[in-house]
């Protein structure tokens, strides 16, 4: 191998080293900025899965900007302090938490929500004994709804 | 400024110790603060309800933290159980400063 042909190979190969990271990096922004939403809120905690937690959304969402969700926690509202529900591809994952006392009689909410892109929305019941439940679900969203 | 806001009690007709759905829309833009104007090709700002807090008898009975992630005319409801004719006091805070309350009274079917 001659010098000229060395420096080529080298040159693309530092390029390629250089570039790399920043593209990995980009690829996974989001996925990163929903396990720090999720950190904030559960303090390290691993939510269970439980069919405790009734989560009602549209498999398929005709408009991103208003999709409705319901959550119900099938528990005696004492025993819940706070549902957090969050949109996992959201450019903000975190969408909201409401608490509850027991004069609320029931822990359920019902609301719209935006959602960028097709997404799985996370709806995690914070109990008063610390631990978190989960329910999940898959919303496709089609956008402008001409495909 | 207080916003247009409307609070509604379903069923219409209930007793003393009834679990009740209270339906709650209010008008606002929720502007992300990631939008821009296609004209201008300026950002728009960020306006958005952060707190939701609702007082029954004075008493706050239940809140919500909120995003830009809920659309935009916010619907929310919820359970309460409605234990005393007394006045249900819903407050949208938003991150402008702006507060906006509703009252609407409990009362109990004859």
């Amino acid at each position: 191998m001659d010098r000229r042909n060395f420096l080529k190979t080298m040159s693309i190969a530092v390029s390629v080293v250089a570039v790399s990271p920043t593209f990995s990096k980009k690829a996974h922004a989001n996925p990163d900025k929903f396990q720090q939403a999720l950190m904030k809120i559960t303090g390290g905690k691993t939510p269970t899965p439980s069919d405790k937690v009734q989560l009602k959304a549209p498999e398929i969402a005709e408009n991103g900007a208003v999709v409705p969700i319901k959550v119900l926690v099938n528990l005696p509202v004492e025993q819940v302090k706070a549902i957090h529900v969050f949109a996992k591809d959201n450019p903000n994952p975190y969408v909201f938490s409401i608490y509850f006392t027991p004069q609320n009689g029931r822990a359920f909410i019902s609301t719209r929500i935006k959602l960028a892109k097709t997404t799985v929305v996370h709806a995690l019941a914070e109990l008063n004994d610390g631990s978190f439940l989960e329910a999940s679900q898959k919303v496709k969203v089609t956008i402008g709804g001409c495909g | 400024m207080p916003r247009k806001a409307l609070v509604k009690i379903k069923p219409r007709r209930y007793k003393k110790g009834d679990i009740v759905t209270v339906a709650t829309v209010i008008m606002h833009p929720m502007e992300t603060g990631m939008r821009k104007d296609k004209k201008t090709g300026k950002v728009i700002p960020a306006h958005y309800i952060t707190d939701v807090e609702v007082y029954y008898a004075g008493e706050k009975v239940t809140y919500m933290k909120t995003t830009s992630g809920l659309s935009a005319n916010p619907f929310i409801a919820f359970n309460i159980k409605v234990d005393k004719e007394a006045p249900l006091k819903i407050v949208w805070k938003d991150n402008t400063g702006d507060v906006t309350e509703k009252v609407v009274k409990i009362k109990f079917a004859q």
